[in-house]
């Protein structure tokens, strides 16, 4: 249909006349049921936040009558007051969170691209076979990723301290590391890592990297071969045309995914509260883990939703600042 | 490798012609050969780093199904058994038998997990692909606000409504029915996290229909309704699926809102039963239960997400999930 026969056919873009009526139609069926259970809970744990909401306001026949605490709750947050929780400190919280994020986000990147550009090697033999291997840890449900690896970093019968004694020829049970208990610092007088950071680490970059390495496969794919065939003829060799061909390509397909990937390692809840429960002393506790305390173990309501909310602004202000970078890095490429 | 040689040494270049005619036959066959074991060594290089790749993904997979096939019924391996002598099935009906000291069958944490996970993904599915398709096709007020609207509630992760989620849904009560206490409770808050993805990752989709057929459609007569029903659910189909699909896995695999809802443990699923198993039950719980167990319950997720894995990741692209 040429643009001619377009505009006489449809002059205007309605179609099916009045598009708001339709539209209130088509959406009231989503918007009455997230009205409910979506947004007026989000509006309601702004309310609860301001309060002292606690397991005596849930009895409906005889509730107690509701103590108003203002902002008691945000104080007692940032200021480390909440009793009840052994080893609380906000600010330890935040920056374990965003440096759990950072590192597991760069190295999925790296991992991720090197991996995509070695499936991506002329000749490779098995190369349909080692894709639908390496596809494997995207398939399985974080919370049996979180279990096994909860075993498996076991201290006495793990499978991690075993390879290890295998490693170097010792008799197995020889080797006793406590990967997720242990309170020392592996890194000198770095006490924001402790040795369950690693193990926490390591089960997310085998949980993490494949997806990336399949986001680049398809930019990898992307890229005209002509260019490389440029290179070669400029007497270009292989780190020319990575730096000057393959990275400017990856760059706009991975950057996007890298936000996103920080804001699901930023908010993973899995491996951190059922490897290490967020052990030892509370070291590897994320946002997401301790604000899900609050509420199943401590039972505070009205702290756990005072919490929420400035997880809220915590998440909010990272989306701000990697649209940011988003955009100058983007007009950086082009 | 090669090839790509033999096509730069043919390009027309004044140097090569002289070059190949200096060269003797004895040369060329050296020549071919050295390229060859070249070729040879660099498919070994590869080969070598995608076998460790391979093996480090392939590690605790092995070894869980390793645990899970031990025939010695030992409570913790003694060592690293990989591929266990003389396999057997005991600790995959044992886990099926009695999968926790509650007493609640297999079957009956299935069906409670089976429940939450169709309830999350038919619900999200049916009522996001309407309003995906007017924030998709429709001209309206508020169009913009409502998007942000929905788009905010996806940056949030689902811990951070639980609160407010389970005093609301504590204080719907029917006589002794407590709707926080409920496989249904559990649904709708599920629901509210599974909803607004589903109208995020369908409009993704939608978009990349053609406009062009609906208009076709409305020329022959079709009203708004039928092109909708008619055309768009129809092409819509593979976004639908993946998005049933993973409305399904978050129904299935949901750990922190059943485990903070239930109190019955004839309404427990088989995520809290695997929670159990490493935490409040871990002593007394033999490892190559729980693997076999852990397989049982990731099973049917990992298989469809296999066999389909294109059209997911495909989807997730567009979307993004929410954590």
């Amino acid at each position: 249909m040429s643009a001619q026969a377009k505009a006489t056919y449809v002059p205007k873009r309605r179609l099916f006349g009045a598009d708001a009526r339709v539209a209130f139609l088509y959406l009231i069926p989503a918007f009455a049921v997230m009205a409910i259970i979506t947004f007026y809970p989000l509006v309601f744990q702004v309310w609860m936040s301001f309060t002292a909401f606690g397991p005596q306001n849930l009895n409906l026949k005889h509730p107690a009558p509701l103590d108003w605490v203002w902002l008691g709750n945000y104080i007692k947050i940032l200021t480390n007051d909440i009793s009840g929780i052994p080893n609380y400190d906000f600010f330890r919280i935040v920056s374990f969170n965003l440096f759990w994020a950072f590192s597991n986000v760069i190295i999925h990147l790296i991992l991720g691209v090197a991996i995509a550009l070695l499936l991506n090697q002329k000749g490779l033999l098995g190369r349909s076979f080692y894709r639908a291997v390496f596809v494997l840890p995207v398939v399985i449900p974080p919370i049996i990723v979180a279990t096994v690896w909860h075993n498996m970093f076991d201290q006495s019968n793990g499978a991690i301290n075993y390879l290890i004694a295998i490693i170097g020829r010792q008799p197995p049970g020889s080797v006793n590391i406590a990967w997720l208990t242990d309170p020392g610092n592996p890194i000198p007088f770095f006490p924001l890592l402790p040795l369950s950071y690693f193990a926490l680490l390591a089960a997310n970059v085998w949980l993490g990297w494949p997806l990336n390495a399949v986001v680049a496969t398809g930019a990898l794919q992307s890229i005209p071969k002509d260019l490389y065939e440029a290179v070669e003829m400029d007497g270009g060799g292989a780190w020319t045309k990575f730096r000057y061909v393959t990275l400017p390509f990856l760059r706009p397909a991975m950057l996007p995914y890298a936000i996103y990937g920080f804001v699901i390692t930023f908010n993973l809840f899995y491996l951190s509260f059922i490897m290490t429960n967020g052990g030892p002393f509370g070291r590897t506790e994320l946002l997401v883990t301790q604000a899900y305390r609050l509420v199943n173990q401590q039972q505070l309501y009205g702290v756990a939703a005072a919490f929420s909310v400035i997880m809220f602004f915590i998440l909010l202000t990272l989306t701000i600042i990697t649209n940011r970078l988003t955009k100058a890095t983007a007009s950086y490429v082009d | 490798m090669s090839t790509d040689d033999r096509e730069v040494a043919m390009e027309p270049s004044p140097i090569a012609p002289a070059a190949i005619a200096r060269t003797s036959p004895q040369s060329i066959a050296m020549m071919r050969r050295r390229r060859l074991l070249r070729g040879i060594g660099r498919q070994a290089l590869l080969q070598a780093l995608c076998i460790f790749v391979a093996i480090t993904v392939l590690f605790p997979i092995v070894y869980v199904i390793g645990v899970a096939l031990d025939p010695r019924n030992i409570a913790r391996p003694d060592g690293l058994n990989l591929i266990p002598p003389n396999p057997s099935f005991d600790a995959f009906s044992r886990a099926i038998a009695k999968p926790s000291p509650n007493n609640i069958s297999f079957l009956t944490l299935a069906f409670n997990s089976l429940k939450l996970a169709v309830a999350t993904s038919l619900v999200s599915v049916a009522f996001g692909v309407s309003a995906a398709y007017a924030f998709s096709r429709l001209k309206f007020k508020l169009r913009s606000f409502l998007m942000i609207a929905v788009l905010a509630v996806l940056m949030l992760p689902a811990v951070a409504t639980i609160a407010p989620l389970f005093v609301l849904l504590n204080g719907i009560r029917v006589g002794d029915f407590v709707l926080r206490n409920s496989i249904p409770g559990v649904a709708l808050a599920l629901i509210s996290g599974a909803l607004p993805f589903a109208i995020w990752n369908l409009k993704g989709y939608l978009d990349t229909i053609p406009k062009d057929l609906e208009e076709a459609a409305a020329i022959d007569g079709c009203t708004r309704n039928q092109a909708f029903i008619h055309v768009i659910l129809p092409l819509a189909m593979p976004a639908l699926a993946v998005t049933a699909f993973l409305g399904f896995v978050a129904g299935w695999t949901d750990f922190y809102f059943s485990w903070m809802f239930l109190d019955h443990p004839q309404d427990f699923t088989l995520t809290m039963a695997l929670y159990a198993m490493v935490g409040q039950y871990a002593s007394t719980t033999p490892w190559n239960v729980l693997s076999a167990f852990a397989i049982l319950v990731s099973l049917p997720v990992s298989v469809v997400y296999l066999f389909f894995q294109r059209w997911i990741i495909g989807g997730l692209a567009i979307g993004g999930v929410k954590g």
